[in-house]
């Protein structure tokens, strides 16, 4: 078990609060369409830090501008992917950013066995460090 | 006052002729495209022409000496004077007022007379001999304006915000970090102690103090090593990409990238350096950090000697423009609220100047002069020195999203441990995003919001009890003077 705050992975803007609920979620979903913000949803079993590409539930939903309807896309992947790792993503293209300018996480295992740091003893005192997440100790597709 | 340049052969005979006279006073010249700009708050000695002063002043950073040279006329000498365009008094100053009267006054370079590329070259020229004028009783930098051709012939950020997010994966929240304390004495192991706890509790870095390099209680390569096994540890411990900035700042450049290889073999991804380095350091540790996907954070160390002193020295906006061009990707900025010089118009100021794509003019904030900046990558603030949870709506709102806000204190001086501190911090800065994005009015409720989160979360409460009434109100020393009744210090 993880012994960080919360027991958990904290990737994403609000891994230290409380799980949101739906009308929570909205109101984040709300504040990236009023920035003219597109909003994705991505799902992964494999919470490594470095493992940016989480897997795309569809495409960007460049053309949905009610957040109920975005709602009911990541409640589809909760349903399909319910012990997956699953984050809504907000994208700016505006000149200047043309980047990520949300990420928060609404759907997490129900396990979280965290992570193994494997260290390489080199020359002097250096030493190579490796982080592999127990979730991948499995192959893929058999981690849930 | 109304001594013309002279032109012709009268203009070059031998002897001495007022600056005004030799053509560094146009008063109706209008800057072209290609000019640099440089705005200045000039005092002039008791008695002397102010305009005359402000010629002086344009002449001695461009092409004059004292007296009349021949060789001038080798040249296209008409080009390279530097033309003072304007002199006008400082709201507030002179005749009838406390302060003795003060000028802004704005002078246009050709970009030819700057090499490119070179932050050294601009403030050989620019913050020169001119600062010791004798006809000058005081002068400010307060502003600069370069052409977008000129700006191009700069790297700008190694990394810059937008990359940094990406290879952090962290985005739409301020970074969180800390400044290992005490400054002086741990050991190393007892110093990778507290960068682990600060990073496992929460924080997104943690950070070395700007004279901490290589002494005698703890060997640069032990604190790089120990750091490095915390920043490891941590992330496995959460999950999350962390670093710890690795300050390589040493007697020689050459010393200092051999820090660097050292930060990048173990696998560190920033690094840092103090602004006494200085220019032509900072840059060539910018090129490093560049070619090897190294984030560098500078401190500014030293700046306060020539920059909050509103009569003498140079504005810190000015500073923070020459720090983008030359390459560095965090820079200490102000905080607004903490312990530190800052009046909040003045330290917006310096925020624009670093995270915008264009600045327009903004009196307010002090910004004189509009500024392009070319697509060039935008530099990351820092804010440091003061502050704690408690003040969280207060941060978000002076200080945006873009920013790392640091507390040092306010992590490691919590009662029940740094992790706790660590913890309290972060959940207040998610708890106030939320509050935002949801449409709150957070910085009127920022109190409630607080205390609410903290009933859930016994280390914020305990951050909120013990800091609940620290602030640091004192006046500014450096503020916009833009209109006669302009902020507190006057």
């Amino acid at each position: 078990m993880m012994t960080n705050y919360g027991n958990r992975m904290t990737q994403g803007q609000f891994s230290f609060l409380p799980d949101m609920d739906d009308e929570q979620i909205s109101a984040q979903i709300k504040y990236a369409l009023d920035n003219k913000w597109s909003v994705n949803i991505e799902y992964t079993d494999d919470p490594h830090p470095r493992n940016t590409y989480w897997e795309m539930y569809g495409m960007p939903l460049f053309d949905m501008t009610d957040p109920a309807g975005i709602l009911m896309e990541i409640n589809e992947c909760r349903k399909t992917f319910p012990n997956c790792y699953i984050r809504v993503m907000a994208s700016d293209a505006t000149r200047g950013t043309e980047s990520v300018k949300m990420s928060y996480i609404v759907n997490r295992p129900s396990v979280e066995p965290g992570y193994n740091l494997v260290r390489e003893e080199r020359t002097g005192r250096t030493q190579g460090y490796t982080i592999l997440p127990y979730a991948c100790d499995k192959p893929e597709g058999e981690r849930s | 006052m109304a001594e013309k340049e002279i032109k012709g052969k009268e203009r070059y005979k031998s002897g001495v002729i007022s600056y005004k006279k030799m053509g560094y006073w146009q008063p109706d010249y209008k800057p072209g495209a290609t000019d640099v700009i440089a705005m200045f708050r000039l005092t002039p000695a008791n008695g002397v022409d102010p305009e005359e002063v402000a010629a002086g002043v344009a002449g001695e950073s461009s092409t004059a000496t004292w007296t009349v040279v021949w060789t001038d006329r080798l040249t296209a000498c008409e080009m390279y004077r530097a033309k003072c365009y304007s002199c006008e008094l400082v709201p507030n100053t002179g005749e009838g007022t406390e302060t003795e009267a003060q000028y802004f006054i704005y002078i246009a370079y050709d970009m030819d007379l700057f090499e490119g590329g070179s932050i050294a070259n601009v403030t050989a020229s620019i913050i020169g001999n001119v600062f010791g004028m004798k006809a000058l009783k005081a002068l400010r930098l307060e502003d600069m304006h370069f052409p977008i051709a000129y700006m191009k012939t700069f790297d700008g950020p190694a990394t810059g915000i937008i990359v940094e997010r990406e290879r952090m994966d962290k985005f739409g929240r301020p970074l969180l970090g800390a400044t290992t304390k005490p400054k002086l004495g741990l050991s190393g192991r007892n110093y990778g102690r507290v960068v682990y706890e600060a990073l496992k509790g929460g924080l997104d870095f943690v950070k070395d103090e700007e004279n901490i390099n290589s002494q005698p209680f703890m060997h640069w390569r032990d604190r790089f090593l120990y750091c490095m096994e915390a920043v490891n540890k941590a992330s496995a411990a959460t999950g999350e990409i962390k670093g710890h900035y690795l300050n390589v700042t040493a007697a020689t450049v050459e010393e200092m990238i051999e820090r660097a290889e050292f930060a990048k073999d173990l696998g560190s991804i920033i690094i840092m350096i103090d602004l006494v380095i200085g220019y032509s350091s900072i840059q060539s540790m910018a090129k490093w950090c560049r070619a090897n996907d190294m984030i560098l954070h500078l401190h500014r160390a030293g700046n306060s000697t020539y920059s909050r002193q509103k009569n003498h020295g140079m504005n810190f906006r000015v500073i923070c423009m020459w720090m983008r061009m030359a390459g560095v990707d965090h820079i200490h900025a102000g905080t607004v609220v903490g312990k530190l010089e800052g009046d909040p118009a003045m330290i917006h100021g310096f925020y624009d100047v670093l995270r915008e794509t264009k600045n327009e003019v903004n009196l307010e904030n002090g910004i004189f002069l509009e500024q392009d900046w070319a697509s060039m990558n935008k530099v990351m603030p820092v804010a440091s020195g003061g502050i704690h949870a408690g003040q969280m709506h207060q941060l978000l709102h002076h200080l945006g999203e873009d920013v790392v806000l640091q507390f040092g204190g306010g992590t490691i001086g919590h009662p029940d441990g740094i992790q706790a501190g660590a913890i309290a911090n972060r959940v207040a800065l998610e708890v106030m995003i939320q509050a935002r994005n949801e449409g709150k009015d957070y910085l009127a409720e920022g109190p409630e919001i607080l205390q609410k989160a903290a009933k859930t979360c016994s280390p914020l409460k305990a951050a909120l009890d013990t800091w609940k009434d620290i602030t640091f109100n004192y006046e500014s020393t450096d503020t916009a003077d833009f209109v006669p009744t302009a902020t507190g210090s006057n």
